[in-house]
């Protein structure tokens, strides 16, 4: 059978990806420039059987999304800057009572309304900080449709394996893009589907009593096994506790399972790297331009090489200490003041070796613009 | 099975202060379960957070304890997913009507069928005694030291207007009345709310001077009166009990289903 093509916004990749990976269930709001998603969800999850329903507000929609989570469903909402900033207390709800969940932020320019119709990736560290307490998350990104698309499936997987929501960060660029975009074969890219424990019934089930792996065996609401789900800090039945060891062990339980994983959880694409004397890094739409310019340059002879970011959170530190080691210069492009600028910073041994390339104007990112800083830094002037 | 075996024991003692009325909502709640003869593992129920909201932890359903305001949010999504469990959603006043209240008029608007217990002390009991969009004027509260004068909603006036297509209220000193109206809100197909006025002696009552739980649960066999009555009719201060609406409305998840079968057939 001959592979189905499509030419879509990137936004209906991230549709395509998220049936293909089996989503049932999505609950939404509308905001640009995120809608798309919730409009094709509307059409297509019906036609499945699976369920779409639009909520009162985007607070209510991960709240909806997290039931329905837990009676067995993948489950996927979508939204934009002022929706997410709605969204953060239920988020961290399903961080703490560890419900799989996906949840796609196109980004758009803030704060506040800020600029709706236009590109921006300004909401990368809220992704990592918004929801208050110690946490840590995963969030993921893309720069084209067929890598919206994978990073999608795979966002569905982590959920159910690590047992955690996940944020798609995309951003206007690439979600109102139009691209070519193959849907891979049903099998052609791995699927995880939720553990269900194998504790019969009438045994005593621990909901929150992580296997030796570290994974937690899910029962379906209405199933055999009765538990309780509370955003308190809770026991391995799921009962609120203050136990000192309790509240420190799960801290810890939250925090680890994906900290301890940075780098098995580090997505990433690397152009060039080998010889680069000078390194761009970079993620999403802005890492489209980076590369045009790396290609650019290679042809005419300079040591130009570029990492693509996939994976923001938990953020790839020893991989980007690597990778730019022995560059002279690592220069950081992305459309906001410098959010993942900061933790490169942090992650190589000479941060003063690290500059931003940026807009926050609302207009993309060009090639040139990079190239300018570039050659600021060389000190060859523009 | 015994009001006994849908209890966690386990999980107890629990948290109320002596005297609350919430301990009351959930002995009348678990004998309508019980009298229905209802399995454990068909019911789920969801709360948000308030003193009213910990009832979820105590009972042996499947229960999720959620967020402040947002339960029945959640419980839409458990629904929606699995239409044909039975959502029972015990919130507070403040809990459903202050922070809540957007999603209480829409899951009326709706119909959806789950079951809504408004468990009003009219004040917010777990943060410790301020007013609430319940408390109405003239009452004394923390954040109301020289007492209230916000106006307050009326649940069943509310509930109506919004679509809710079965309204009931009753108070903890009418315990059989509780079970009977839970019992009726959970046979109904479509979005039930029962308001269950239930005391709180340690901060309204304290505050507002109306003595122990006792006092206050005989106050509540003086202040209500049956629907229409006649002392009703002659001080219309009182405020009235009874079941206010029951009437049939397409069910949120049913009309859903025969979308999911248009959509199927390609329309
Ligand atoms: C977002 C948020 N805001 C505020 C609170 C604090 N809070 C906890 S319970 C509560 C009010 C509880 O009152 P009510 O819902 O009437 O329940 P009761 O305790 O009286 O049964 C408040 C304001 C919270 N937990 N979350
Ligand atoms: S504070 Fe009030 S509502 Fe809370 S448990 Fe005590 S008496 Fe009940
Ligand atoms: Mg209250």
């Amino acid at each position: 059978m001959s592979k189905k093509v499509k030419f879509v916004q990137g936004n209906e990749a991230c549709v395509e990806g998220a049936l293909y990976a089996g989503v049932t269930f999505f609950a939404g709001y509308p905001i640009t420039p995120s809608t798309e998603i919730a409009e094709h969800m509307a059409k297509r999850l019906p036609q499945i059987g699976g369920k779409f329903i639009q909520m009162e507000d985007e607070i209510a929609s991960l709240c909806a999304i997290i039931g329905a989570s837990l009676t067995g469903h993948k489950v996927l909402t979508a939204t934009s800057g002022p929706g997410f900033s709605l969204m953060q207390e239920a988020l961290g709800y399903a961080v703490m009572a560890e419900i799989p969940c996906v949840i796609v932020n196109v980004m758009r320019g803030g704060p506040s309304t800020g600029i709706p119709t236009h590109g921006s990736q300004g909401d990368v560290n809220q992704a990592r900080w918004g929801t208050h307490g110690d946490h840590a998350i995963i969030a993921l990104t893309a720069s084209g449709h067929q890598d919206v698309f994978e990073v999608t499936v795979t966002a569905f997987n982590l959920a159910e394996t690590y047992r955690t929501p996940v944020i798609l960060l995309f951003d206007e660029v690439v979600g109102h893009m139009r691209e070519r975009l193959v849907i891979p074969e049903k099998g052609e890219l791995p699927l995880v589907e939720r553990l269900k424990t194998s504790v019969k019934e009438g045994v005593d089930y621990h909901p929150y009593l992580p296997r030796e792996d570290g994974r937690l065996p899910m029962s379906d609401f209405g199933g055999v096994h009765r538990f309780n789900v509370t955003g308190l800090y809770h026991d391995m039945w799921g009962f609120p506790s203050t136990k000192p060891s309790v509240v420190h062990g799960l801290t810890h339980h939250l925090v680890d399972k994906l900290e301890n994983r940075v780098n098995k959880l580090a997505m990433y694409k690397e152009y060039f790297l080998d010889d680069a004397e000078y390194i761009l890094v970079s993620y999403g739409s802005a890492a489209r331009s980076a590369l045009h310019l790396v290609k650019d340059r290679r042809f005419r002879g300079e040591r130009l090489g570029l990492l693509e970011l996939q994976t923001l959170w938990p953020f790839p530190g020893d991989i980007v200490r690597e990778k730019c080691e022995s560059a002279r210069a690592v220069i950081v492009v992305e459309l906001n003041m410098g959010q993942v600028m900061q933790s490169v910073k942090m992650a190589v041994s000479d941060s003063e070796k690290v500059f931003l390339a940026n807009r926050i104007d609302g207009v993309f990112i060009a090639p040139v613009d990079i190239l300018n800083i570039l050659r600021l830094i060389q000190g060859k002037g523009v | 099975m015994a009001i006994k075996d849908y209890l966690r024991e386990r999980f107890f003692p629990h948290i109320w202060c002596p005297g609350c009325g919430h301990g009351t909502v959930l002995n009348g709640l678990l004998r309508a379960v019980e009298q229905l003869g209802m399995s454990r593992n068909e019911i789920v129920m969801v709360s948000g957070i308030g003193c009213s909201a910990r009832i979820s932890g105590y009972i042996d359903f499947h229960t999720l304890h959620t967020i402040h305001g947002r339960a029945l949010a959640f419980a839409t999504g458990v629904k929606m997913s699995r239409p044909e469990l039975n959502l029972i959603v015990p919130m507070g006043d403040g809990d459903a009507l202050a922070i809540g209240g957007n999603h209480f008029i829409h899951a009326a608007r709706r119909n959806i069928d789950i079951t809504a217990i408004v468990m009003n002390n009219r004040i917010y009991g777990m943060t410790g005694g301020q007013f609430s969009p319940l408390s109405g004027p003239d009452i004394t509260a923390t954040t109301a030291p020289f007492s209230s004068i916000d106006p307050s909603f009326d649940v069943v006036e509310l509930s109506k207007a919004a679509g809710a297509t079965f309204v009931a209220r009753t108070t903890t000193y009418h315990v059989k009345q509780i079970t009977d109206y839970i019992k009726q809100a959970i046979l109904h197909e479509g979005f039930a709310v029962v308001e269950i006025l239930s005391q709180c002696p340690t901060h309204f009552g304290r505050k507002n001077k109306e003595g122990s739980a006792v006092d206050m649960m005989k106050r509540y066999k003086e202040v209500t009166t049956p629907i229409g009555s006649k002392a009703k009719q002659e001080n219309p201060d009182l405020i009235e009990r009874g079941i206010f609406v029951q009437k049939e409305r397409p069910e949120y998840c049913k009309e859903y289903e025969k979308m999911v079968e248009r959509a199927m057939k390609g329309r």
